[in-house]
This record gives C-alpha cells, sequence and structure tokens, in this order.
C-alpha cells in the first residue's frame, strides 16, 4: 500500500466540516485510487477537497479532470476495469447528464462509489435540496443509501467500498445527501486513526476483480453482443439478483462497523418510536432526521406516533415495510423530497411502498406527501400538523381537506391562493 | 452448460442452460475472426505502391482493424481475410501510395 504522509499523529481525530468536506475524507480515508472530477454546485467542493488532499499528497489516488459528468463516468469505467478502488460525486444535472454511463457501470458490475448532493432538475433552475436527481436514475443497478447526517456521509463512504466489491455484490453504489442542507453545513465528524480503517477496508485485490479485470498480459473482449436466443435476459436477471442479494451483506457491514468503530446505522431502515405507533411517516433523507423532533413533541403529548427512515430505496426495503404493515400501525404518510410525474401518487417512493400494501394482512390508511422541492424548508411545526393530519385520518377518516391535496397527494405548501 | 461450434470452422462457443452457470458479466478470450471473413464485405481493396512507400507505418497505426502488417523498415502488407476497405489507410498515408481499386460492381 502506497504511504502516504501523516499530517497527524494516527489516531482518531474529530474535525469541524461541511457534509461535502465528509464525503471527500470518506475517499481519502477508503484509500481511493481514481477520482474523476467535474464541477457542479452544489457537490464541487468535495472534488477540490480531493484535488488539494492529492496535491498534498495526503491521497495517493489518480486525479483526472475530464470535460463532462458523462466523461467522468466513463472515466471510471475504464480506472475501475483495472481493479482501481473509484469515486466521484456529482449533483443534478450532472447525475442526469452522466446516466447512460451510470447503466455501463453497474451492468459491467464495477463498484464505484459516487456521493450525490441533491438539487433540483431543470427549469426551473435550481440549486437547493431535493431528491428528484437521484431518484429518476433509481432503476439502472446502482445501490441507493441516503445519509442524515455529516457522520453518517463519511461512515458510508467507508462501508460502501466494503459492500460494493464483495464478491456477491459487485455493484455500484451512491451515497446521498441534500444540497446546501447536508453538503454546505458543518458539523464536528469523528475520523478514526487511519490504521483502523485499513483494518475495516482492506484495498482491493490486487489482481483486479474476479469477474473483470483489464490486463494487457491477459486481453479480453468484454461486453459482447448477445442475439435475443443469448443469455441478455440472463445477464440482466444476475443484475437484479445480485442487488436483492446483497441486503444480506449491507446488513453484515453496518454490523462490523458498529463493532469496529462503535456507532450504529441499524440496517435498510432506521425505526424511530415506531413500536407502538399508530401513525408513522415513512420518509428518507436529512428532512426525514428532522421529523424525529416532531414525533418527540408529540409522544411528550402522548400521541403514539413515529418515524420510519429509509436508509436504502435500493435494494428496497420490502421485509422491513411488510413488517411495519403488520405491526399495528394505522395509518402511514409517505413522504417524498423528489417526484414522479404521471405515477399512481407524484413520488417515486410512495408508489413503491404503497405497491407493498396488498401483501399486508391488515388494511392501513395511507396519504402520500410530496414536499421540500427546490430546497423548500420543511419545519418541525409542518411535520407535527401532517401527523396530526394522519391521526384525523385514522380516528375520522378524514383526510385533508386543503386545496394543496391534489390528485390524491398532499403537496405540502403548493401556493393555492389562499 | 454445454460447448458447441456455432458453424465448422467457427470458435467453440459456450451454452449455458442455466442462470446460475453464468459468469457475472459477458467476457470472451480474443478470438481472431470469430464473426468470419469480413473481407468479403469490402468494395473498394486497398493496394500499396512499394515504390512511393516510406515505410513510415502511419497506414499501420490508424487501420481500425489491424490487418495491416507491418515491420520496421519494410513496405506493410495487407491481410485481405479480413481488410474491410474502409480507406482510411489510403486517406492518411503521407505519400499518397495506397490506392483504393474498386473490386466488384
Amino acid at each position: 500500500m502506497a504511504k502516504i504522509k501523516k499530517t497527524l499523529k494516527d489516531k482518531e481525530q474529530t474535525i469541524i466540516m461541511s457534509g461535502n468536506y465528509a464525503s471527500a475524507w470518506g475517499a481519502k480515508c477508503s484509500r481511493v485510487q481514481v477520482v474523476s472530477a467535474y464541477p457542479i454546485t452544489p457537490q464541487t467542493t468535495v472534488v477540490e477537497k480531493l484535488s488539494e488532499f492529492v496535491d498534498k499528497k495526503e491521497l495517493d489516488a489518480n486525479y483526472v479532470r475530464v470535460e463532462s459528468e458523462h466523461s467522468v463516468m466513463a472515466s471510471l469505467v475504464g480506472g475501475s476495469m483495472t481493479g482501481a478502488r473509484t469515486f466521484t460525486a456529482t449533483s443534478g444535472q450532472g447525475l442526469l447528464y452522466m446516466t447512460e454511463m451510470l447503466h455501463w457501470v453497474s451492468s459491467s458490475r464495477l463498484p464505484v462509489v459516487t456521493t450525490i448532493a441533491s438539487r433540483g432538475i431543470a427549469p426551473p433552475w435550481n440549486i437547493w435540496a431535493e431528491y428528484t436527481d437521484i431518484l429518476s436514475v433509481r432503476d439502472c443497478g446502482w445501490i441507493i443509501q441516503f445519509a442524515s447526517t455529516h457522520q453518517e456521509i463519511f461512515d458510508s463512504v467507508l462501508m460502501s467500498y466494503k459492500i460494493a466489491e464483495d464478491e456477491g455484490v459487485m455493484l455500484p453504489y451512491f451515497i446521498v445527501y441534500g444540497g446546501f442542507t447536508q453538503s454546505h453545513t458543518s458539523k464536528p465528524v469523528r475520523i478514526p486513526s487511519q490504521s483502523d480503517i485499513d483494518g475495516f477496508l482492506p484495498p482491493p485485490p490486487k489482481k483486479g476483480w474476479a469477474h473483470l479485470n483489464l490486463d494487457p498480459e491477459r486481453p479480453v473482449t468484454h461486453g459482447n453482443l448477445l442475439m435475443p436466443t443469448q443469455e441478455y435476459l440472463d445477464f440482466r436477471f444476475l443484475i437484479h439478483d445480485s442487488m436483492m442479494k446483497s441486503k444480506k451483506v449491507i446488513k453484515r457491514t453496518i454490523s462490523e462497523f458498529k463493532k469496529t468503530f462503535g456507532r450504529n446505522y441499524s440496517g435498510l431502515v432506521e425505526k424511530y418510536k415506531c413500536k407502538d405507533a399508530e401513525a408513522v411517516i415513512i420518509s428518507y433523507g436529512a428532512i426525514a432526521e428532522q421529523s424525529k423532533l416532531a414525533v418527540d413533541e408529540l409522544r411528550a403529548k402522548g400521541k403514539k406516533v413515529g418515524l420510519f427512515k429509509l436508509r436504502y430505496i435500493r435494494p428496497f426495503p420490502t421485509k422491513e415495510l411488510l413488517d411495519l404493515f403488520d405491526s399495528g400501525v394505522k395509518v402511514i404518510g409517505i413522504a417524498d423530497r423528489g417526484t414522479a410525474f404521471g405515477n399512481p401518487t407524484g413520488g417515486p417512493v410512495s408508489t413503491e411502498v404503497m405497491s407493498l400494501l396488498h401483501q399486508s394482512k391488515r388494511k392501513i390508511k395511507v396519504l402520500p406527501i410530496i414536499w421540500g422541492l427546490g430546497g423548500r424548508d420543511v419545519t418541525v411545526d409542518e411535520q407535527v400538523n401532517i401527523f396530526n393530519q394522519l391521526i384525523r385520518i385514522k380516528n375520522k377518516n378524514e383526510y385533508p381537506a386543503e386545496k394543496s391535496m391534489q390528485h390524491g397527494s398532499l403537496w405540502l405548501g403548493l401556493k393555492t391562493g389562499a | 452448460m454445454k460447448k458447441t461450434r456455432s458453424k465448422s470452422s467457427g470458435p467453440k462457443i459456450t451454452v449455458y442452460t442455466s442462470w446460475k452457470e453464468l459468469p457475472c458479466v459477458p467476457v470472451s478470450a480474443p478470438s481472431k475472426g470469430s464473426i468470419g471473413e469480413t473481407g468479403d464485405w469490402r468494395t473498394f481493396k486497398p493496394e500499396i505502391d512499394g515504390e512511393q512507400c516510406n515505410k513510415c507505418g502511419i497506414c499501420y497505426i490508424y487501420c481500425p482493424d489491424g490487418v495491416i502488417i507491418f515491420k520496421e523498415g519494410s513496405v506493410p502488407s495487407i491481410d485481405y481475410t479480413y481488410c474491410k476497405g474502409c480507406g482510411i489507410c489510403s486517406v492518411k498515408c503521407p505519400k499518397k501510395a495506397i490506392t483504393m481499386i474498386r473490386e466488384r460492381q
């Protein structure tokens, strides 16, 4: 392993840093070997920080500057195919620009890790937090995990390589957080000692990935044409199959992380006071994390409410949701910070959650919610209000009468002329 | 899983009977001419004039199919079994030593 310049003694340190810097530190501590960089607000300081690390010889990586996000991901295909640990970061329009290459990466089963500082999709031009960018590519075969805190952003990068590079998984991995709300705010982040991190996350195999390695000594052809009668369908099945089987690897890695570093990330979901809850909000991201405050406020008044936070949306936490449905919850609000135009609810995740309801023995009432688009703030008071609306649905079967109820979903804060 | 030949002269192709036998991705070892003798596709054939040729090797570098055989100091030769007649060598030759001759109507 390359010797890196040690600026501090090899011990744990706590540094106040932005969410973006937490991502860059995660990549540095994971000893990534190829970084491909292109700037876009609000992720730019991730790749800028990494260029500093490389310049100061604190990270021994090949830093590639390209002319577009499509080339970013294309260059990482090349880098990853030689067995290197690869990394990049992007947002919004940049993620959409690299979409074709996202498929190339996952279909080649390359364990690339990318962090996303999510921003609104244009037009209208909007650089603030919402997740439509990542949600619109949710089916391309990448594992998708939301990080709700700065510490979680850093820790997730370490775990992501361990999961992605597992021989039974071999899938690329997104870590997603909110543009500006998380990317540009600062919090203390505990950085473990590099030797502890190296113990948790070994380097990639010297011979390259077992299934695909570009080696001039042993040339191969990859991505061969397959006729309809040949195994195209079967190769595509393998991707879905590995994604489903990755759930075990994810849970095991989280458990190992807890043993090594002491921080517990639950699993595919995090349940907050859901045990005896009758009204639960199901959501993801830091905005979901915030609703814990709404839960606490209402619990103090004796209301049985809870937050069910999705950490992963790919693979989808099917079993965890079915367990929630069978737990006695009476009404769920599913809040999306992103859109899926024309789908049953207008929200990508709410429709997917609702698709599981038929498997439950219980009859549960549902309120799909769309909130926070384009970085519009959602306050704790508004979240308390949503819980109260859910309780009214449960008790009186009274759905919200607001004009912001459109096509069966509550578009929180929709300007209705009142 | 069983191995068969696609044609009597072609390379061995593995035929899988179960998804469980598949490798992670479609990867194969390189083999020459696995799609057949692509020289058949040609309409124009490149011919090198040894007198004009300055043995620079530029045609060899530019040939997209790697059918130009070049040894330093010699006039290159062309493998017509696989040359598709694209004409790039002729365009790139600095000495205009390569002419594209029509082979068929």
